[in-house]
């Protein structure tokens, strides 16, 4: 290990580590620096499972084809129009490769898993999950001679007129506590770990956010490129939320957290009101929108009521519901007012019309006269015990990032491209994620914009 | 709650990989798993003994130490399992040999081998014991065929009798249907993968060793050890029907089926258990269970000890080390008998119910 290389990488996960293999396979030396330890490399690579591809026909592990076509209308939609579409057609064109190219990394790949049928044609899972692709890809980088330090801080970037020079770490590195190189691909992640910086957004209601990933994503390359004049891409304000469970730890819980419950109850506040539409959509968009509406309401906590007789219905939970016999023991349990929550449940049950329950259709069960009213899946809740889940806004990453080319380089804010920065993956997500989320996208920018960065900045320093 | 420690400790990691599920294409616990919401002692000790510890599911799990969600599966399962033999042995009163196996293996062993030389110097004269023999019936000088025989058989018949009595309690704790019997189906499934050891393969790359880089060398080391033991008990059985239904006696020439047979059989018994002791000794010890440590080096030991005293009568039969090296061999194999329902070698029939059962689950969800 010495003090410079071809190619410096700072990040450890997925997109990183595509970035080196593609940099070292292009004959660069390459060095990657991961802040977190050994055991907490790979950012939120850790916790994904699976990676979104166009194809054309059926794999065998795929069930069907999913053309580019497909694949860009379900990018328009989610991302409702905040997308660069030069950069995301070009995404999407690669993407059909990286099927291949990921393989031939060490990753394996396998059928989607149980209770995610509907991913089955769209998205390819990786056998043993985002850790064990993390571990085929240190694996395959060691071997090409990929060099790798954990605990790797880096303290500051210097950088002169959009040109890259050295790195600074925390702590020396074989004695070196500045690592010049001839390109840089970052590859750090995005900043939803850092609470201070949420708080700009979200003031103290980030206080009660949970962090479903790693709690080393704190944002601090992507703060150094925008002070040294990157130009910023994406809504600084704006994070990707889920509603998980209340008790989970504070971060890195994981998607061991998560609930899918919502539509086979009702969800109140801590006023033991509803407050929105429990009905409103399908699986996977009514997952992604409570973690923003429990945001909104007081102290950040909600609670999602259903009975035993749906207990079934979804995937078994990591922590068990709170249970009670009654409606008003629950809500002594839950610390709502009995009162209160026995009347919120009274109404809803009055409201429920008769209906053909199906929770996989948008099916006939609605309420009428109330509000907010549950328009799909509305069933009565009167089978005791009367069951409970406490929620929080868990966050899954944040979508202020870097600008860059289709060459994965950074533009700096003057608009002129850098000589030799580039980036890859949740630092730069903005581009083509402006706002929402579909299953695997994240893993799909990482490694296809991971693989062009690392390509371009061996390219740069061979020349 | 569940009876013990380890079995509640093994209900909390269930409950954490079925609301994870990622690692379900590693091998047949997790599949299994998926199949329940709650678990039961005998479901525990089913997926327990139906993992092979491989060690990939603690490799790629997000959640494994240092993680605060302490996920250690192929550990937890394999405290569970060991404790699954003592509970299942029978009869009961036998149990607490699983205790301190180690040490029980090695007395039972020594006892049985010293029995042995004790018996021939008491029933041979010096000139027999020491004597070269040749020719058939030179082993019968030594111990007369029929002697030898109804001891085998009857240590052998034993070992039998507590075996099917400790699978089948471990059989009706693991599920439904009660009392339910085994199709055939599903059997000739179970032979298959325990065959190949389908699921000592980490998901296809292998197992994990002593670091992050898996080998099939454990499975290698197995399968010597597996059909070395085999083979030897293949030669054991031709040489009793040569003696008789043909009359034939040992020993027989080199060429002859029993002697080719237990050649290589003792040659896998004795490679096969050296390679499965480096390994273990040099395992990330995080996957293992240092508590069975003993258990699992006795047996190892017995098997090496079984294998390399046979090969030695084999090499030194026509000289005058043949008659103690007898001696040696048939108490090793004596004591490898009677103490097989009470170590380590029930993981093998406790791991094919087991597959049995999953091969069954798999049947009827499909």
């Amino acid at each position: 290990m010495g003090s410079k290389y071809d190619v410096l990488v700072i990040g450890g996960g997925n997109a990183a580590l595509c970035a080196a293999i593609s940099a070292r396979r292009g004959g660069a030396s390459v060095l990657v620096l991961e802040g977190a330890p050994k055991f907490y490399r790979g950012g939120n690579t850790r916790h994904t499972r699976n990676m979104r591809c166009a194809h054309d026909a059926a794999t065998e592990i795929l069930t069907g084809p999913y053309t580019e076509e497909e694949f860009w209308e379900d990018l328009l939609r989610v991302t409702g129009g905040q997308t660069d579409e030069v950069l995301a057609r070009h995404m999407i064109r690669e993407s059909k490769d990286i099927l291949n190219w990921i393989v031939e990394q060490g990753v394996r790949w396998q059928p989607s898993l149980g209770g995610t049928l509907s991913l089955g044609r769209t998205n390819s899972f990786f056998l043993g999950g985002g850790r064990a692709m993390l571990n085929a890809l240190y694996l395959t980088a060691e071997q090409l001679g990929v060099d790798v330090a954990y605990d790797a801080e880096v303290t500051d970037l210097v950088i002169e007129d959009g040109m890259f020079l050295a790195a600074r770490l925390k702590r020396p590195i074989n004695g070196a506590t500045e690592i010049r190189a001839t390109s840089l691909v970052a590859a750090a992640g995005g900043f939803e770990a850092n609470i201070e910086w949420l708080k700009q957004y979200w003031g103290e209601a980030a206080d009660n956010f949970l962090i479903r990933g790693t709690p080393y994503n704190r944002g601090s390359i992507l703060k150094m490129l925008l002070d040294k004049g990157v130009q910023e891409v994406g809504d600084p304000t704006q994070c990707h939320a889920v509603a998980i469970d209340a008790r989970a730890p504070k971060f890195d819980g994981g998607i061991i957290t998560r609930h899918d419950s919502v539509v086979f109850g009702i969800v109140v506040n801590k006023h033991a009101q509803r407050f929105y539409d429990e009905g409103e959509d399908i699986w996977p968009k009514r997952y992604a929108i409570w973690g923003r509406l429990v945001a909104a309401q007081p102290d950040q906590i909600a609670y999602i009521i259903f009975d035993s007789t749906v207990v079934t219905s979804f995937m078994p939970t990591l922590f068990p519901p709170i249970a009670g016999q009654t409606i008003a023991e629950l809500a002594g349990k839950l610390a709502l007012d009995p009162a209160t929550l026995e009347k919120t449940i009274t109404e809803f049950n009055a409201a429920v019309r008769p209906g053909t329950f199906d929770h996989t259709i948008l099916d006939d069960c609605v309420t009428e006269g109330i509000t907010p009213p549950k328009t799909h899946w509305a069933r009565k809740i009167e089978t005791p015990p009367y069951l409970a889940y406490p929620v929080r806004p868990g966050i899954t990453f944040t979508y202020l990032g870097t600008r860059v080319t289709k060459e994965a380089r950074m533009l700096m804010a003057d608009g002129k491209p850098s000589a030799n920065m580039f980036a890859a993956g949740e630092i730069m997500a903005g581009n083509v994620l402006g706002k929402g989320y579909a299953a695997g996208m994240g893993m799909t920018i990482g490694s296809v914009f991971g693989r062009i960065a690392g390509r371009e900045a061996a390219k740069h320093a061979r020349n | 709650m569940h009876g013990t420690r380890i079995l509640d400790e093994a209900d909390r990691l269930m409950t954490v990989c079925n609301s994870c599920r990622y690692c379900e294409g590693l091998c047949a616990v997790f599949p299994a798993m998926e199949m329940r919401r709650a678990f039961s002692d005998g479901d525990l000790n089913y997926l327990a003994n139906l993992c092979h510890s491989c060690g990939a599911c603690y490799v790629d799990c997000q959640f494994s130490p240092p993680h605060e969600f302490n996920v250690n599966v192929p550990k937890t399962l394999a405290i569970a399992r060991a404790e699954s033999y003592a509970a299942y042995a029978w009869p009961q009163a036998l149990s607490g040999a699983f205790a301190r196996n180690g040490l029980v293996i090695s007395l039972v062993s020594a006892l049985s081998m010293a029995a042995f030389i004790l018996g021939f110097v008491a029933l041979n004269d010096r000139g027999v014991l020491f004597g070269a023999h040749a020719g058939p019936g030179a082993f019968y000088k030594l111990m007369p065929h029929n002697a030898m025989a109804a001891l085998f058989s009857a240590a052998f018949l034993y070992a039998i009798l507590a075996l099917v009595m400790s699978v089948r309690a471990f059989w009706r704790d693991i599920g439904p249907p009660i009392g339910g019997r085994a199709d055939g189906g599903s059997i000739f499934q179970a032979i298959r993968d325990a065959g190949e050891l389908r699921y000592l393969h980490g998901g296809g790359v292998g197992c994990y060793n002593e670091d992050d880089k898996p080998t099939d060398r454990r499975k290698l080391f197995h399968h010597l050890t597996f059909y070395g033991f085999l083979l030897c008990f293949a030669a054991t059985s031709v040489a009793t029907l040569y003696h008789y239904l043909l009359g034939r006696e040992a020993p027989y020439p080199w060429w002859d089926l029993p002697v080719v047979l237990g050649t290589l059989g003792g040659i896998g018994l004795v490679v096969g258990p050296i390679g499965l002791f480096v390994a273990k000794s040099r395992r990330a010890p995080e996957l293992l269970d240092e508590n069975s440590y003993g258990m699992d080096v006795g047996f190892i030991a017995m098997l090496f000890l079984t294998g390399a005293t046979g090969m030695l009568v084999l090499i030194l039969r026509e000289t005058a080390a043949m008659g103690p090296l007898l001696a040696l061999h048939l108490g090793a194999v004596f004591a490898l008998f009677i103490t097989m329902p009470y170590g380590k070698f029930v993981h093998g029939i406790y791991r094919f119910a087991a597959l049995v059962r999953y091969a069954q689950e798999r049947r009827t969800a499909a």
